[in-house]
């Protein structure tokens, strides 16, 4: 029992990134019809945004270590401590969760440019062409990532409040040794917040309305003299904000390094065609469902049935929905059809 | 009456078939005498990518460039480059000042300028051998170098026996690499994981007790399986039981699902059988599983990471504080060849040198000084200078490449995760210089063949 609840927080947690990056896929889908292959480099360039706060936060003052004379070694003391001693230690131990107010600006801005500066011209191209040049971009996007911090994977360790883990086993009846970590808490719970604050905005404001009703028509809407264009990019905006922030919490989780995004592209797609193209109820429900299972075809006594199911259980899983529902768990009619 | 043979019947100058024969015999032999104790002067002519009258020749250093592992490529490539500047005689001469015994005079390599040429083995079995094949083939390298994982140091291996060009292999930890995948072609001059077990096993009963349930997880691919094999051979030899063995996934990303087993198992111990990215997220994520604050068995939960690498540490961060493994060198080592060969690079590049740059650089060398020794390229008079060279003054004490394997014995190093560290660069605590003879093995345990010297 205790390892099947575990088990269960696991592909919650693991579902809440693969939802996050899969609900922005599917707002660019959605409102652009761009198949956009640089949407795990936006994760990535998300967690590269706390890397940096934290780079910038830690700017030191170098202590020359004295017993090394064929190069420099220097201890570093960061001028935050230096100049407000433990006020400086604790702002540079959040320095995960303060540089969300870093990373929305940030990653708004390069979603912008992003869209604005190439994607746009690609509206009309096949999806095919969408593909290359967003994977081209990506690349370019990682190898400026590698020049900058170099391929070594980076630690952004969460405060160190959150950083141990949670006696969650007691909540549900079960044992004392059923522990979850803080920081996975955290994620998921900030997952669930993200993906509400998302449907919220599409569902009670009229900005959110005119853009859904763009999904639907984007030529009766425009039609009716609205400028759905430029709405259009800021919901890419938006894609780049949420994808960003997802990426920049799960940096405590793991480590970033230039190549994650690509990591977890492959899976978003998967989710979203699981899930439906352009349905972004089903882009969540996909990303949930997808992480839960690989969490259990984890387990050693799943692996001892079936060895190696761990590996293959996402696509397995897409082979037989797609096969019942061709169109995913939620998917529209029309979409992707033409 | 006997019978005359056609053979034996004169001619009318007096010479039988049989006396032609025996004369061109005798002059064909007296032709060839000169050559034939200059050692392997027949066969020198016709291999591959042979220099004959060139004034240089060239090497190959095929390292990853991209993928998980660049910034240890990008290491190893620093180390190459110096080694070349070196054999040329330019710089300070680094490790050529302390290699005993040495036959380099700083003019090359029997006197033929060295030059080199790079590829991007992509941590990936088939693109290091495309990579390989290329320099061997269009590039024309006489050997060729590198590497940072044991799947691609094994393919390309097989790949050097094959075309006959000498491999020097860089990082390659996997106990196959020179057991049941060993070749005739290929030199490792890394240590391996038996040797990590070997030097491990006594400081783990001094730290931990006889008394311990180790729970693995190891990588999906050769080099955890022989790990794995050889940390559970050592442990369980001190008297610790292994309670599970899991293999994950290369490049799992988030270990979670693999961890929270491990929570109520009974195991108080972890073995992490990864290495690079693996290691660095696996371990981070243990640590946020909170294992290192448990208490089992009336025992503080302990991990273990049995291999080690400088540019890991920086990935792991403050995870890898008071955390057990084992590395093939270090920066900090005192003796003279540790310290001419930090000197050298830290003066070149302003850091020191990682564990994958010095393997790299005396490998170079080696090969090279192999080459004066023999006074030939030709790989198997190379060879055989190689095999069962005993060297010192390279870092790790005496050093011995073994014939039979093609393995080099010296020192290991068993090391921890700085507490303290005084600099950027003090990540690890060398805990002891374990000794030579304490790694030792019989070559006939791992099976395999060298295969032949001519190709």
């Amino acid at each position: 029992m205790d390892a099947i609840f575990l088990q269960i927080l696991n592909g919650l947690d693991k579902g809440g990134a693969y939802a996050l990056i899969a609900l922005g896929l599917t707002l660019v889908f959605g409102t652009l019809g761009v198949v956009n292959f640089a949407h795990g480099a936006l994760f990535m360039l998300g967690a590269f945004c706390s890397v940096t706060f934290q780079k910038l936060l830690t700017i030191s003052k170098h202590v020359k270590d004295e017993s090394i004379t064929f190069f420099d070694a220097f201890k570093d003391q960061p001028y935050l401590e230096i100049w407000f001693g433990d006020f400086g230690k604790t702002i540079i131990d959040y320095s995960v969760p303060l540089s969300i107010l870093f990373a929305i600006p940030v990653m708004l801005l390069i979603g912008l440019i992003m869209e604005r500066g190439l994607i746009r011209h690609f509206y009309k191209r096949t999806h095919a062409e969408q593909i290359l040049v967003t994977f081209g971009l990506a690349i370019v996007l990682q190898e400026i990532v590698k020049s900058m911090f170099g391929a070594n994977p980076i630690p952004t360790p969460a405060p160190d409040i959150v950083s141990g883990s949670a006696h969650i086993g007691v909540l549900f009846g079960l044992g004392e040794s059923v522990v979850y970590p803080w920081w996975r808490l955290i994620y998921l719970a900030f997952s669930g917040l993200v993906i509400a604050g998302v449907f919220a905005f599409l569902n009670l404001t009229t900005f959110g309305m005119v853009v859904r009703a763009g999904m639907m028509d984007r030529e009766m809407v425009g039609m009716l003299g609205i400028d759905v264009e430029k709405k259009f990019t800021i919901i890419f905006g938006l894609a780049a904000v949420v994808t960003g922030l997802a990426g920049l919490m799960y940096s405590p989780i793991l480590p970033p390094d230039y190549h994650m995004g690509m990591d977890f592209l492959v899976l978003s797609f998967v989710v979203v065609v699981v899930g439906g193209m352009g349905s972004l109820g089903g882009a969540v429900t996909a990303g949930f469902l997808l992480g839960i299972l690989q969490s259990f075809a984890s387990m050693n006594e799943v692996k001892a049935i079936i060895p190696g199911i761990d590996q293959i259980i996402i696509y397995l899983v897409a082979v037989v929905i797609l096969l019942v529902r061709p169109r995913g768990l939620l998917g529209r009619e029309g979409v992707m059809e033409d | 009456m006997r019978e005359t043979r056609m053979s034996d019947k004169k001619n009318s100058a007096g010479w039988s078939r049989r006396d032609v024969m025996k004369a061109a015999g005798a002059f064909s032999a007296a032709g060839a005498m000169p050559m034939f104790f200059s050692r392997g002067a027949w066969a020198e002519n016709n291999f591959a990518n042979n220099p004959g009258k060139a004034t240089s020749i060239k090497l190959g250093f095929n390292v990853p460039q991209t993928g998980a592992y660049a910034d240890e490529g990008a290491d190893e490539l620093r180390a190459f480059k110096l080694a070349v500047k070196h054999l040329n005689g330019e710089g300070d001469g680094g490790l050529m000042n302390t290699m005993k015994p040495l036959s380099l005079k700083g003019n090359g390599v029997l006197g033929k300028k060295v030059e080199y040429v790079t590829g991007d083995t992509q941590t990936k079995s088939d693109a290091a051998r495309a990579s390989a094949k290329r320099m061997i083939e269009k590039d024309g390298v006489i050997m060729f170098s590198g590497g940072s994982s044991s799947g691609v140091a094994i393919a390309v291996q097989s790949l050097a026996q094959e075309m006959g060009v000498v491999f020097m292999a860089g990082l390659t930890h996997s106990n196959d690499t020179t057991g049941k995948d060993k070749r005739r072609y290929g030199f490792r001059h890394f240590f391996n994981a038996k040797m990590t077990g070997s030097a491990l096993g006594p400081v783990l009963k001094k730290e931990m007790g006889t008394d311990r349930k180790a729970y693995h997880l190891t990588s999906d691919y050769t080099w955890g399986w022989t790990q794995e094999e050889s940390i559970k051979e050592t442990t369980e030899a001190l008297g610790w039981k292994t309670v599970k063995t899991v293999r994950t996934p290369v490049g799992a990303g988030d270990f979670s699902q693999y961890i929270t087993p491990i929570l109520n198992s009974g195991a108080d111990t972890l073995i992490l059988n990864h290495y690079g990215k693996d290691m660095i997220n696996s371990l981070t994520q243990s640590i946020q599983f909170g294992l290192k604050d448990k208490q089992v068995n009336g025992k503080n939960f302990e991990i273990i990471v049995p291999l080690y690498s400088r540019l890991m540490a920086q990935g792991a961060g403050k995870n890898l504080k008071g955390i057990l493994g084992t590395t093939n060198w270090n920066w900090a080592l005192k003796d003279k060849g540790s310290q001419a060969f930090v000197k050298s690079f830290g003066s070149e590049y302003g850091f020191p040198p990682s564990q994958a740059a010095h393997t790299c650089y005396v490998q170079t060398l080696l090969y090279a000084n192999a080459c004066e020794m023999a006074g030939t390229f030709y790989p198997p008079e190379v060879i055989k200078q190689l095999e069962g060279f005993k060297f010192d003054g390279m870092g790790n004490g005496a050093t011995e490449y073994r014939a039979e394997d093609h393995q080099c014995f010296k020192d290991v190093l068993v090391v921890r995760g700085n507490e303290n560290p005084t600099s950027q660069f003090d990540l690890l605590e060398i805990v002891q210089e374990v000794p030579r003879s304490q790694v030792e093995y019989d070559a006939k345990i791992f099976g395999g063949e060298l295969g032949p010297y001519k190709v």
